[in-house]
């Protein structure tokens, strides 16, 4: 069982910064992939699609595994994490919004300045 | 597939946000007043400037706030993230119906969300939901990497969290 450590979220964004490698994400949360078959998907040549892969790996995104000749990819934990992480830090973009607007509501409360805005 | 989040512990009026579909989020919000004032706290500028950049979103401010808030109007936001680069968010409003709805585009970038705002009244409160809607998957998934970049502190805590999940 290899340690597994969690790499900085700075090298996950970066590995995310990329359109291919965020659809590579995206089909491997469908099913797991050779690199062979992602080439083949992406339209990239194969040496194209190691790096990539390895971008992501680094990031803790992917994990891959060799069987015989065949090296397969999977999401890794930071995958399956990095969607919901992103749509929880909109949330609480927006829930410190709305606590802010909250304030700013019992303040025109308590000046009793209900009129319609003209 | 549909991911809805809300707010961890029994506060009155949750943030609730969810994802429908590959190109929209819905953010949903309750508030204790009438729309009309609700409305008046978005659409006055001197009022709208106090709250969209609160003070926990990591030092950035906004430094400049111009809403024409009616149908064919424009609106164009600056902020600062504390030195001299500021970033423009600008657009126009498609549809404004006073007190029930707000529509406007976001035309900074090559692929920006047409956002509406609608004010609901339920007896007195107001029911208030913020939906943007993509014209891409991939768009939808930049502003989200976007609005995470721009919380580091909350990212490091869920960093921390997922780490100590991890064997």
């Amino acid at each position: 069982m290899v340690q597994y450590s969690s790499p900085p979220l700075d090298l996950s964004f970066a590995a995310l910064s990329d359109a291919t490698r965020r659809g590579i994400i995206d089909q491997l949360g469908r099913e797991s992939a050779s690199i062979t078959s992602l080439a083949d998907k992406f339209q990239m040549t194969l040496t194209g699609m190691k790096k990539h892969v390895q971008v992501l790996e680094r990031a803790g995104l992917v994990v891959t595994q060799k069987v015989g000749r065949v090296r397969t990819c999977k999401l890794g934990k930071r995958g399956l994490e990095a969607e919901a992480e992103w749509i929880e830090a909109h949330r609480k973009l927006f829930e410190a919004r709305f606590d802010a607007l909250d304030e700013i509501i019992s303040e025109m409360k308590q000046e009793g300045s209900d009129e319609s805005a003209g | 597939m549909n991911q809805q989040v809300s707010s961890a512990g029994g506060a009155q009026n949750r943030t609730s946000i969810e994802r429908r579909g590959d190109r929209e989020l819905v953010v949903t919000r309750a508030f204790d007043a009438p729309p009309s004032m609700v409305y008046r706290a978005w659409s006055q500028a001197e009022l709208f400037q106090r709250w969209w950049m609160p003070r926990s979103a990591s030092g950035v401010s906004l430094v400049s706030c111009d809403m024409d808030v009616r149908t064919g109007g424009k609106y164009r936001l600056e902020f600062s993230a504390g030195g001299s680069d500021t970033m423009a968010f600008y657009g126009k409003y498609l549809e404004v119906v006073p007190n029930e709805r707000i529509v406007w585009t976001n035309d900074e970038g090559e692929e920006g969300a047409v956002t509406t705002v609608t004010f609901e009244d339920q007896g007195g409160k107001t029911l208030l939901r913020f939906h943007e809607a993509y014209p891409s998957k991939e768009a939808l998934e930049e502003a989200l990497q976007g609005s995470a970049a721009a919380l580091p502190e909350q990212l490091e805590q869920l960093d921390e969290f997922l780490s100590s999940i991890g064997e």
